[in-house]
């Protein structure tokens, strides 16, 4: 019997990742999901610009390039064309969503568009070296921040689940993590619950999975693993931010 | 008794699957190298593995098919 096995939604391509970058497990994750729900076919991702730029070559359903940023538009489009049929998800970095997609995100969230957004946060541009992001943390030590990120000079990094909880707009925001098996089963939860959803015509439902970086923070990937424990989810904590239909489940 | 197949020639040697492993029964090996010029996982004693696929789970590479 077979317990584990690649999904079928996930094509034999190899990643071209770092050896240990937590976004061959996310992709994964999504892959499963997208097996388990039955959609792989009338399924659209939206990739981004960042490390997973090629995620369109990973995945055996529909994909599109966006511009920069762009995707959460780009899948308002795709989604508002056929509403009924297309399950429409963007897979976005920190850089992409938290930085120059920021009003995108924003306003996706706002209208309650009826797409998933499964955003990985590892503090760091990693595609483009290393560079400060969004995200990074207070004190972290980046390319362009090579004493430690001064809150003084470059502000605090944004949490993006609390703040879009603040929106009246947003069905679903759960943070999650990948840096333990546990953890990974708890984000697919998380990320399936995302999908179903978007099939239930619920709307807006953003993942923030909790990511590692071990080439730009400059360290062995079991190390990075343990970092996101120590310096990421002090400042990021997991959980659900909101749930807008378990909150009127409750107050009824 | 369970079963792994471990697409060798994918495997980055990250070693996440290693310290995932409740029995630690994952090794990198040390006297072989793959196409991607890496030391790619093994198991040491698959008799003792109990096919909890914790190392599937946790391979970002998704190279480990696990029977049982």
């Amino acid at each position: 019997m077979v317990v584990f096995d690649k999904p079928h939604a996930l094509n034999d391509m190899p990643f071209h990742y770092c050896p240990g970058c937590t976004h061959g497990i996310i992709h994964r994750l999504v892959a499963e999901v997208l097996d388990e729900l039955g959609i792989e076919g009338r399924t659209i991702g939206i990739a981004p610009v960042g490390c997973s730029v090629m995620a369109y070559d990973y995945f055996n359903c529909d994909m599109i390039e966006a511009a920069h940023g762009r995707a959460p538009a780009i899948a308002t489009g795709v989604k508002r064309s056929d509403p009924e049929n297309h399950v429409v998800f963007t897979y976005q970095g920190d850089g992409d969503l938290a930085s120059i997609g920021m009003a995108e995100t924003v306003h996706a969230a706002a209208r309650n568009e009826n797409i998933t957004v499964i955003f990985v946060n590892n503090a760091i541009y990693g595609m483009t070296g290393g560079q400060m992001a969004p995200t990074s943390l207070p004190g972290q030590v980046t390319q362009t921040s090579p004493y430690g990120r001064d809150v003084n000079h470059c502000g605090y990094p944004i949490r993006v689940c609390e703040m879009l909880a603040q929106l009246e707009g947003p069905e679903y925001l759960e943070r999650v993590t990948v840096n333990s098996v546990k953890n990974i089963r708890a984000a697919k939860k998380a990320i399936k619950k995302a999908f179903q959803n978007q099939l239930d015509g619920k709307g807006f439902s953003l993942v923030e999975v909790v990511s590692s970086c071990p080439t730009n923070w400059g360290m062995t990937p079991q190390a990075a693993l343990k970092w996101i424990d120590d310096n990421m989810l002090p400042y990021y904590p997991l959980g659900v931010y909101k749930d807008r239909s378990a909150a009127k489940e409750e107050t009824k | 008794m369970a079963k792994l197949t471990f697409k060798t020639d994918y495997c980055k040697g990250c070693g996440l699957c290693v310290d995932a492993c409740p029995k630690k029964l994952l090794q990198l090996a040390k006297d072989k190298i793959n196409k991607k010029r890496h030391h790619p996982a093994e198991i040491t004693d698959e008799a003792a593995c109990v096919g909890c696929a914790s190392c599937a789970m946790m391979c970002p590479d998704c190279i480990i098919k696990v029977e049982r």
